[in-house]
């Protein structure tokens, strides 16, 4: 019963991934795209979580944490990109 | 006797290689002496050393020896001592010596590198005498590319002149191609008889004639003796390497190394001869050398041009001589005509070419339009001239007639033998012979009759003409009283050096009851006789009607002379390699990348699909579940995505997807420690994109789409599916179980509980290692790409 009930979690989860995946395909703007990729990221968390879950093992607790880190400074270094054009300053006088 | 023999045979042959070493040392620190001085002492050692051994060989005794070398390999440094061998040796060095000795007046000690000089001459007359005495094929072929190299040093000695270079150049392309030619064909002789020895192949010779690989063998071994030997049409060379120095002209280009190629036919006649193809083959190119040579020669202005293509005809000669005398039961003559007429032809183009080095040196020109009227002035260089130019035109009292006379018994024997299609043909032989006999004579009459007489000009010289030093005649008059002397007392050489040597070309013969072997300076009014006094009488008519019949020349089109197709040839190479190369090296990776895609399919998969090897076996395989097939499809998703994007941006978010559904497949396949790797290698190679980004022009060249052309599209799929195919193919069939196991008590072995940790930092820390290594590589590298251009920049 607990597994069929994560299964259907799961598969809502990938519902809502491939919605993601749509919005990054079809964008129409950058930010459209970057937001559902950071959307993904957090999709992924969930199902990464569940899996754990699923196969009664902590071995992937890092992952989650991992992929939250990177999922936003990922966001942060798109959204930098799109509002400046770069990513890491570059100073002049060095 | 024979130990010390042989070992003064060795320190003999390796004398010229060691003293070459102590030129430079003798040019440097004894600078009053002319360097030519010390180097003397060696070609007459080597020469009183080689006298020395004459009544040995005489007797009919050999001496044979090796040393080894690479004797894992068969290869040894063996020597062979017989008839042919030893009138080589003498030749290398008698004529050595005397070119010696001249060049010691003719090179100027103050503006020439004399060091160069003689160690390239010493060089050269080491691998003569290497090429005569070796009996291993290999040592031969050793020697042989090393009076390749000598001679192409010593062609370009002023190698500031254009013309030097561009002669040395073409004798070095044309020998080594026959270099090359003769190492195949030694090659497969020694297939045939299991031998490298010369002397054993020569005893094989019954096996060789039957076996397939005969004929390829003997045509390779021809070619390389009749470029070596400037046989038609590899005769160019020999005209255009009459721009080394007339000592070496002397020495190599008449003397020595055009006679490495009769050496070597000579050598090989007892293995090769008695067949049809040997027979017309030598006879017929040494015909047609001779007669083309002999007609070039009349229409040259230059005198050295003149002598090199009567070295030409002359050679032609020899080899058609020896190529009759391989017919040896039936004509004897032709093998010793041939090898007195080799010592004959030593002796007088050796003296001639130092006569025209004299005038060379002393009018400052050897153009025939501006030399004239210098029989008073130089009457020794006048009378050397004649004996030498009159030896080579067949006349008596110079041996010249009597290897004339011989050659003519040879070619008649010939006619009137009834094999090998003679009866047919011979008739031809004697009277392309006579034909020849009278262009010799034309171009003799031409060099001795229009340098020294007429009338003396003086204004057409450059500087006072006056007589050469005494030094510098020495050689010539040493030659020239050679040539007389062979004349009287023809028979002391033919005992002494001609019947063992012809023993040594004609071993079979011995046992015929032995051969003719006295040249008689008057038989009688034979047919040879009324041939020479008709060669003499319409020669001498022919040379005084010159001026009415040399219109002929002009008519010779330019187009077909060989050198125009050697030069044109050259040309044509060059750019057609370039042209090939153009076509495909065109400097742009993706035609690379498609070379190298389509050679992996095509062989690859070619190979596959011949041995029909393409298998799917899914019987081990695990079950596939829902989440994968998802994953799955949001890869392929992501995947057309980045092929069909439009925009840059998205093909980088397109990556950075597909990357993290790789991550998500590790967690799926239980694999976290690649996950967690995968995450943020995918995340720093996104930032990286982007940062790239920043420094692309703004929305560059493929905005437009990346444009589907069907050749990417086929080799892309082919790529796919063959690789696809691969790894199903190899998926069905395990070959070896797992040794997976072994890692699994890694807490036992490595006290690990993480068994990926465990073999990477442990089992197999090296490979760690390295990679780490590649790390430290790839960031050292970004950081000097970055910074040293800026360096650069500052600096300026």
């Amino acid at each position: 019963m607990f597994e069929r009930i994560l299964l259907i979690a799961l598969f809502f989860l990938t519902v809502s991934i491939l919605v993601g995946l749509y919005r990054v395909i079809k964008g129409p703007s950058l930010p459209d795209r970057v937001v559902a990729l950071d959307t993904i990221g957090i999709n992924i968390i969930a199902g990464v979580a569940i899996f754990s879950i699923l196969l009664n093992t902590h071995a992937f607790f890092d992952i989650i944490l991992l992929i939250g880190i990177l999922s936003f400074i990922g966001t942060i270094s798109f959204s930098k990109f799109i509002e400046r054009g770069y990513i890491i300053e570059y100073k002049r006088d060095c | 006797m024979k130990g010390d023999h042989l070992l003064l045979l060795y320190f003999t042959l390796l004398v010229p290689f060691l003293f070459a070493l102590l030129v430079p040392l003798l040019y440097r620190y004894m600078p009053r002496i002319h360097t030519g001085w010390f180097v003397l002492v060696v070609p007459t050692g080597i020469f009183i050393y080689m006298i020395n051994l004459i009544p040995i060989i005489a007797k009919g005794e050999k001496l044979v020896n090796s040393v080894p070398w690479i004797p894992t390999l068969g290869i040894n440094y063996s020597t062979y001592v017989d008839g042919l061998t030893l009138l080589f040796g003498l030749l290398i060095s008698g004529i050595g010596a005397l070119v010696v000795l001249y060049s010691i007046y003719y090179m100027s000690k103050q503006r020439e590198a004399l060091h160069n000089f003689y160690v390239y001459l010493l060089i050269f007359m080491g691998a003569m005498l290497g090429i005569a005495f070796s009996d291993n094929i290999f040592i031969l072929y050793m020697f042989w590319e090393l009076t390749s190299i000598a001679s192409f040093l010593l062609i370009a000695y002023w190698y500031q002149r254009k013309q030097s270079r561009y002669g040395a150049q073409k004798s070095l392309i044309i020998t080594v191609i026959g270099g090359l030619a003769l190492l195949a064909g030694l090659i497969l002789l020694s297939i045939m008889t299991n031998t490298f020895s010369i002397r054993e192949m020569i005893e094989a010779d019954q096996m060789i004639v039957k076996h397939q690989l005969f004929l390829p063998s003997m045509l390779l071994i021809l070619l390389g003796a009749f470029t070596k030997s400037a046989q038609f049409p590899f005769h160019i060379w020999l005209p255009d390497a009459m721009e080394a120095p007339t000592p070496i002209s002397a020495y190599l280009h008449s003397a020595t190394m055009v006679k490495a190629g009769i050496y070597l036919v000579a050598r090989f006649t007892p293995v090769f001869s008695g067949t049809i193809e040997w027979f017309w083959l030598v006879t017929g190119t040494g015909m047609i050398t001779l007669l083309w040579g002999s007609f070039s020669a009349v229409k040259q202005n230059d005198l050295k041009a003149m002598l090199a293509f009567s070295t030409i005809s002359q050679l032609g000669l020899i080899m058609c001589l020896l190529g009759i005398g391989s017919a040896s039961l039936y004509a004897s003559t032709a093998i010793l005509a041939a090898l007195f007429h080799l010592i004959n032809h030593s002796t007088f183009k050796g003296c001639l070419f130092m006569v025209v080095g004299i005038v060379d040196h002393e009018t400052g020109t050897r153009d025939i339009r501006r030399l004239g009227g210098l029989m008073n002035i130089m009457p020794i260089t006048f009378t050397l001239m004649i004996i030498g130019s009159f030896s080579m035109a067949g006349l008596p009292p110079f041996n010249g007639f009597l290897s004339k006379e011989l050659f003519f018994t040879g070619v008649l024997e010939a006619a009137r033998l009834n094999i090998f299609h003679l009866e047919t043909w011979g008739i031809l032989l004697p009277i392309l012979a006579w034909i020849a006999s009278i262009f010799t004579f034309i171009y003799s009459m031409i060099l001795v009759l229009k340098t020294f007489t007429g009338k003396y000009k003086p204004n057409k010289y450059e500087k006072k003409v006056h007589e050469a030093p005494l030094g510098m005649l020495i050689s010539p008059i040493f030659l020239a009283s050679l040539v007389i002397l062979f004349f009287f007392f023809p028979n002391i050489i033919s005992n002494n050096l001609l019947q063992p040597a012809m023993k040594a070309i004609l071993p079979g013969l011995l046992e015929g009851g032995g051969f003719e072997n006295n040249i008689k300076i008057w038989h009688g009014w034979t047919t040879e006789v009324f041939m020479t006094l008709g060669v003499a009488v319409v020669g001498m008519l022919l040379y005084i009607s010159f001026p009415k019949w040399s219109g002929i020349y002009e008519y010779l089109p330019e187009k077909i002379s060989f050198n125009y197709i050697y030069d044109r040839g050259l040309v044509g190479m060059e750019k057609l390699a370039a042209k090939i190369t153009k076509t495909y090296m065109t400097g742009i990776v993706r035609d690379y990348l498609l070379y190298i895609f389509i050679f992996f399919v095509v062989v690859v998969g070619g190979s596959m699909v011949l041995l029909n090897n393409f298998t799917f076996n899914p019987s081990g395989n695990g079950p596939v579940s829902a989440y994968e097939v998802v994953l799955i499809l949001v890869i392929i998703g992501a995947a057309v995505l980045v092929m069909l994007t439009k925009s840059r941006l998205t093909a980088v978010i397109g990556v950075g997807v597909i990357g993290f559904v790789v991550a998500m497949f590790f967690v799926i396949f239980r694999a976290p420690d690649l996950a967690l790797t995968q995450l943020v290698v995918e995340t720093v190679t996104v930032a990286l994109f982007l940062l790239c980004f920043y420094h692309l022009p703004e929305l560059g060249r493929e905005t437009g789409g990346v444009g589907l052309r069907a050749a990417n599209l086929i080799v892309s799929l082919g790529v796919g599916v063959l690789v696809t195919l691969l790894a199903l193919t190899a998926q069905s069939n395990p070959l070896v179980d797992p040794i997976s196991t072994f890692f699994e008590n890694s807490y036992q072995l490595a006290g690990a509980r993480n068994i990926v940790n465990a073999i990477l930092v442990d089992f197999r820390g090296f490979d760690t290692m390295l990679e780490i290594l590649v790390l430290s590589i790839a960031g050292l590298g970004v950081y000097s790409l970055i910074k040293l251009p800026l360096a650069r920049r500052d600096n300026k």
